[in-house]
């Protein structure tokens, strides 16, 4: 492939692939089943240039490939507020992965799309949560990929072998034990996401093992989880003993050796990392809610449709939901979409509301119930956030103001 | 920048960087030592050429034309696109000296030189030459080509 015998492109991608590979430590490349390419969100003329090149020189992927989220929504290109030329330089980014054969999924989590990968199945994924999703939920196997690499194993159908491809490197590291939390508290869709937030940032780029979460969490939950720790840590990968497949038992997780570090967590740790996560105080007045960081998925929605049920009209706050195309598509032909429209909720497909200039009311306080968003978005667009479940997101956003349910911490 | 003077003396005083040269090229530079790692996603702005962590020690200063020198890397994988647009612009460091090999940092280096024929060589230096170097000092990077 270096020598050009399967085009330009191959070998322009298969000259970075393999510098990039050298400097990892492998000794060799594999054959990948998929791509995730996070390439498609501009960082300026560099990331044209790149894609521009590969076209020019007749590029195409091969192997399945999805996209990450862009600058600006395809489809509702009308929602952004920002320079016109970072949304014609965005949006010809997204265009030309499409002419590269790139599917145009437009998602943070590829993981709800249709086809996803299976349990063992070499990829090269980037974005951060997509990762540790496709590791520890889906138990596949990807390193932290990121922009150019992504693309360049598309092109050739190749990654580098090494660190989590290999099943020796996928041991458990570190044993985070809940103890003493309340089985209200466990079952708090809202707990994951703070949990995986206290984690990362013990966890750094080691590999967690977390013991003591009920069986019953689920996709939404562990995607919450995962991308709480993705932003606090450079965790790429967790077990969830009882629950993720590679930890059907603690001993499983830890490859039958002894963990490097055993961490007690308790509800008081997570009350911590829970205020920390907010810079306002309950009762203060938000303008916004935002939802879906990442991508929200038909359940989140399902879940979102039964608490509505308990108000009605339209929110005070302004109310946006970031997702995919695909799910919005499901919700049409559910004909859901009309339901939360006349809600006045604006749903956001193709980017996220923290990449992305699209909320209106950025004069104060914006509550979500991501983690991640909480964490990146006052840097990224200069927001005033609070966090909290969907259940008190929603609540606040009728009422215009803070409304916390802390009665759930203090059940400890 | 430097006076006239110096530039004349500068070879001679450099301190010619040794260790594993994992992106090649060669430079010869005022070293910027960070005393945190930095992430260049989030952390630089390659228009202005400036570190905008607000929580870094370093914030505000430029690595433009300056060889960085820095542990190692943080953060996300996106800064590889951040440090190649700086390289590109000529907002970014000219050479780079790390501890620890950063797949991340090299990437954005070698689509530079890929792309734009610029090359920014990154070196990785075992902690005893490391430690010696100090922000300020005139280093060199000596590449194979």
């Amino acid at each position: 492939m270096l020598e050009g015998e399967c085009g330009k492109a191959a070998a322009f991608s298969m000259r970075i692939l393999s510098q990039f590979a050298a400097v990892m430590g492998a000794e060799e490349l594999i054959d990948i089943s998929s791509a995730h390419i996070d390439g498609c969100l501009y960082h300026g003329q560099t990331s044209l240039d790149f894609v521009d090149r590969l076209i020019a020189d007749g590029g195409r992927v091969r192997v399945p490939t999805t996209l990450n989220v862009g600058s600006l929504d395809l489809i509702h290109p009308e929602l952004f507020l920002g320079e016109k030329q970072v949304a014609t330089a965005g949006k010809r980014l997204m265009e030309a992965h499409i002419e590269l054969g790139c599917e145009p999924s437009f998602t943070c989590a590829p993981y709800q799309l249709e086809k996803r990968p299976k349990f063992g199945e070499q990829i090269v994924w980037a974005e951060s949560n997509a990762i540790v999703f496709a590791n520890s939920v889906l138990g596949a196997r990807t390193n932290r990929y990121g922009d150019f690499i992504d693309l360049c194993a598309a092109i050739t159908g190749r990654g580098p072998y090494a660190g989590l491809h290999k099943t020796e490197n996928r041991r458990g590291q570190i044993v985070f034990r809940l103890t003493g939390f309340s089985n209200a508290l466990l079952h708090e869709d809202m707990l994951c996401a703070v949990l995986g937030y206290f984690v990362g940032s013990k966890a750094g780029n080691s590999i967690a093992v977390i013991d003591g979460l009920p069986s019953t969490i689920n996709e939404d939950q562990l995607k919450a989880f995962g991308a709480a720790a993705a932003s606090t840590g450079s965790v790429a990968l967790f077990h969830v003993v009882g629950v993720t497949p590679e930890a059907p038992t603690l001993q499983a997780a830890l490859q039958g050796q002894p963990p490097e570090q055993v961490v007690e967590v308790r509800p008081e740790d997570l009350w911590t990392s829970f205020q920390s996560l907010s810079m306002a105080r309950h009762g203060a007045s938000i303008t916004a809610v935002a939802l879906g960081t990442p991508h929200f998925s038909l359940t989140e929605f399902e879940y979102l449709h039964k608490l509505l049920q308990a108000y009605s009209g339209t929110p005070k706050a302004g109310f946006y939901i970031s997702t995919g195309r695909y799910v919005l598509w499901e919700l049409e032909q559910r004909q859901l979409d009309k339901f939360f429209n006349e809600r006045g909720i604006q749903i956001v497909l193709d980017t996220c509301t923290y990449v992305s200039p699209v909320i209106r009311e950025m004069d104060g306080v914006i509550m979500t119930n991501s983690a991640k968003w909480a964490h990146y978005a006052p840097g990224n667009i200069g927001a005033k956030v609070a966090f909290g479940s969907m259940a008190e997101c929603v609540r606040s956003a009728y009422e215009g103001k803070i409304c916390w349910n802390e009665s759930i911490w203090s059940g400890k | 920048m430097m006076s006239g003077e110096k530039m004349v003396n500068t070879q001679e005083y450099a301190l010619a960087v040794e260790g594993n040269l994992v992106c090649n090229g060669t430079a010869l530079a005022q070293a910027i030592k960070l005393d945190v790692p930095l992430s260049f996603w989030g952390g630089y702005d390659s228009e202005s050429g400036t570190i905008i962590d607000a929580s870094h020690p370093n914030r505000g200063q430029s690595m433009a034309g300056k060889i960085l020198v820095m542990q190692r890397g943080r953060g996300s994988s996106s800064s590889s696109s951040v440090l190649a647009e700086a390289i590109r612009a000529g907002t970014g460091p000219v050479g780079i000296v790390l501890a620890e090999n950063d797949p991340i940092i090299v990437l954005g280096a070698l689509v530079a030189g890929e792309l734009y024929g610029i090359h920014c060589p990154i070196i990785v230096t075992p902690a005893e030459q490391f430690d010696r170097i100090t922000d300020g000092d005139m280093l060199s990077i000596a590449g194979t080509q």
